[in-house]
């Protein structure tokens, strides 16, 4: 399978302080992949620099082939922010309809757009309210709602779930099951590690290194570990199985 | 097509934000009406306290063409503390001679000087009085020509007022000032709440997002200055001698010039406070040294390097001396280049974040 998304050798460093080490991963097209890590480990900063809009120190970042920044690679990717990336005084609805439009939607395309991807993630009937009276988890749906707008090939998704309710997350769950039979490739950051067993391949990290990379079951099966929450803390010790 | 998102976008933000709507149409009428007020009533009159002299010279005092003068009577211990107490600003006292005669080259005059140029104004009321007086008083066999002045007003007339020479530089300051901090303050929240790392993952242009800024906040200062200039000439009765296309447009390269300078420095922001804290340092200087002021050589050097000194020439010469694009052209010449430069600016350090 050809690889979708590709990071090569990247390192990044804020103010000195390294928080990226040659990091390489793979994601072949129409993979879930998971990356899985506490916070602070690198996760937002990768995807970040996948998504073109952080610049590695060292290294490249490929997305169908291409080097990324790329502005016409860019227009077959959504990307959805950890902290939602709304504005607050525009309706949900004018939220969607100025991000379609700056992907190059309009008219009734852009409108039938609109109301496929809100129903997806239910919030069809509540587009009229403005975003400030939204909660938390209505925000990150409209968020992923507008990474969805422009039916993208690769799905960037920084912490997806977080203050989502487990019945919606089962059903956008769901959604990213159907979208990657389609053909979408997925990264999908967590630090919920029950969550990084839904994906299909899964990426441990941990202060900035890559720490292991396989399918859940692979990842289980050679830290000898019961689940992923004990693999992670085997691969965290960097490979020591745990004598307690 | 997505410099036009961007731009309605903004368009939106604003009419959803009751309160900034208000500001930009209330707060402009404000300012205008208390700096029209506190400008016209400038020369409303002056108080005048009389200690001791001849009624002819109390006449000349009051009878003054040009300035309302109220006159009243003090005692010599009275006066001072009538000036003190702020009833009158000035106190004359003109002593008799040896003859009985008013000596009018003995004027006493107390006076409070706090305004410097309210008190230099009296003077010359009380030295002109006296003339006047003592050609009543004395009447001088030889005939003097009276010297008649016959004034013709090459800008201007006699019905301008204080106010008219400032109005026009208070619709480029207002300008600015608002579109400065409104559009600082947009763009600032634009990067703190993750919004333009999210438009920066989209297939925009550095530059389509710049521009759909200019356009935005364009429709926002045409609209703005429209409402201002209508109110400046129609209810404050200013004159404008040029052409009001001519106006808003040195208004509409005045507020992208503004814009383009918020932004930029809103990068250097990291929150609303911080970007209010750049009026002192920004905003203030150029109203002193935008050439509302007359200014000593030196510090006119430094007004050249401000947006709004050029603004200021450009809107006084177009309302108050009726000149064409012709004799401002200059003017929209280096706001343009200073606008190109803002907008670079913005361009690179937006490439810091993306390289396309």
């Amino acid at each position: 399978m050809e690889d979708c998304i590709r990071l090569d050798h990247i390192n990044k460093s804020f103010a000195k302080k390294q928080v990226l080490f040659d990091v390489s991963l793979k994601v072949p097209k129409g993979c879930i992949f998971g990356l899985l890590g506490p916070s602070g480990c690198g996760k937002t900063t990768s995807v970040k620099i996948m998504a073109g809009i952080l610049k590695q120190d060292s290294g490249s970042a490929y997305i169908m082939g291409g080097l990324m920044p790329d502005l016409s690679l860019m227009a077959q990717m959504g990307y959805m922010a950890q902290s939602a990336a709304l504005y607050p005084t525009l309706s949900a609805y004018e939220n969607l309809k100025f991000f379609g439009s700056v992907y190059g939607l309009r008219g009734s395309a852009l409108a039938e757009r609109i109301s496929k991807v809100a129903d997806l993630v239910g919030l069809g009937s509540e587009l009229k309210k403005t975003v400030s009276a939204y909660s938390e988890g209505m925000k990150q749906r409209l968020s992923l709602a507008i990474a969805l707008l422009p039916d993208p090939k690769v799905l960037l998704l920084d912490e997806p779930t977080v203050g989502i309710d487990p019945v919606l997350r089962k059903s956008i769950w769901k959604e990213l099951y159907a979208l990657s039979d389609q053909g979408v490739t997925i990264l999908v950051t967590t630090h919920v590690m029950d969550e990084a067993g839904k994906c299909h391949r899964l990426a441990m990290m941990r202060q900035g290194v890559l720490l292991a990379e396989g399918t859940p079951a692979e990842i289980i099966e050679k830290s000898g570990a019961k689940n992923i929450e004990d693999a992670f803390i085997y691969f965290g010790r960097g490979g020591v199985s745990d004598e307690s | 097509m997505r410099v036009k998102a961007v731009a309605l976008r903004i368009l939106n933000q604003i009419r959803h934000d009751k309160r900034t709507v208000g500001i930009i149409v209330v707060a402009p009428l404000l300012i205008l009406s208390i700096v029209y007020f506190i400008l016209d009533s400038g020369d409303s009159g002056y108080d005048i306290g009389i200690i001791k002299a001849p009624d002819s010279f109390v006449e000349a005092l009051k009878d003054n063409e040009d300035f309302d003068v109220n006159v009243s009577y003090y005692d010599g211990e009275l006066a001072e503390k009538a000036i003190r107490d702020g009833e009158i600003t000035a106190a004359v006292s003109i002593p008799n001679d040896d003859e009985g005669m008013a000596d009018y080259s003995d004027i006493e005059v107390l006076i409070d000087g706090t305004d410097a140029s309210k008190a230099a104004r009296i003077k010359s009321l009380i030295a002109v009085a006296a003339a006047e007086a003592i050609k009543k008083d004395i009447p001088i066999p030889v005939s003097f020509a009276e010297p008649e002045i016959q004034t013709d007003y090459i800008y201007g007339g006699d019905d301008w007022s204080l106010f008219d020479n400032y109005g026009a530089a208070m619709i480029g300051i207002i300008i600015f000032f608002l579109v400065f901090l409104i559009a600082g303050i947009n763009f600032l929240g634009e990067r703190t709440t993750g919004t333009l790392q999210k438009l920066l993952s989209t297939p925009i242009r550095r530059g389509e997002i710049i521009t759909g800024y200019a356009l935005g906040f364009s429709v926002l200062a045409v609209l703005q200055s429209s409402i201002v200039t209508f109110f400046v000439v129609y209810v404050l009765k200013m004159p404008l001698e040029g052409s009001i296309w001519l106006v808003l447009f040195v208004n509409l390269i005045t507020a992208i010039c503004a814009l383009t300078l918020g932004m930029l420095l809103s990068t250097l922001a990291n929150s609303e406070f911080q970007m209010v804290q750049f009026i002192p340092i920004v905003i203030l200087p150029q109203i002193f040294l935008c050439g509302l002021f007359e200014l000593s050589g030196g510090w006119e050097i430094v007004g050249y390097f401000m947006p709004l000194y050029y603004t200021t020439d450009a809107l006084t010469e177009v309302m108050l001396h009726g000149s064409g694009f012709s004799e401002i052209y200059k003017d929209l010449i280096v706001l343009v280049c200073l606008l190109t430069v803002f907008m670079a600016a913005n361009s690179a350090l937006l490439r810091k974040q993306r390289s396309v």
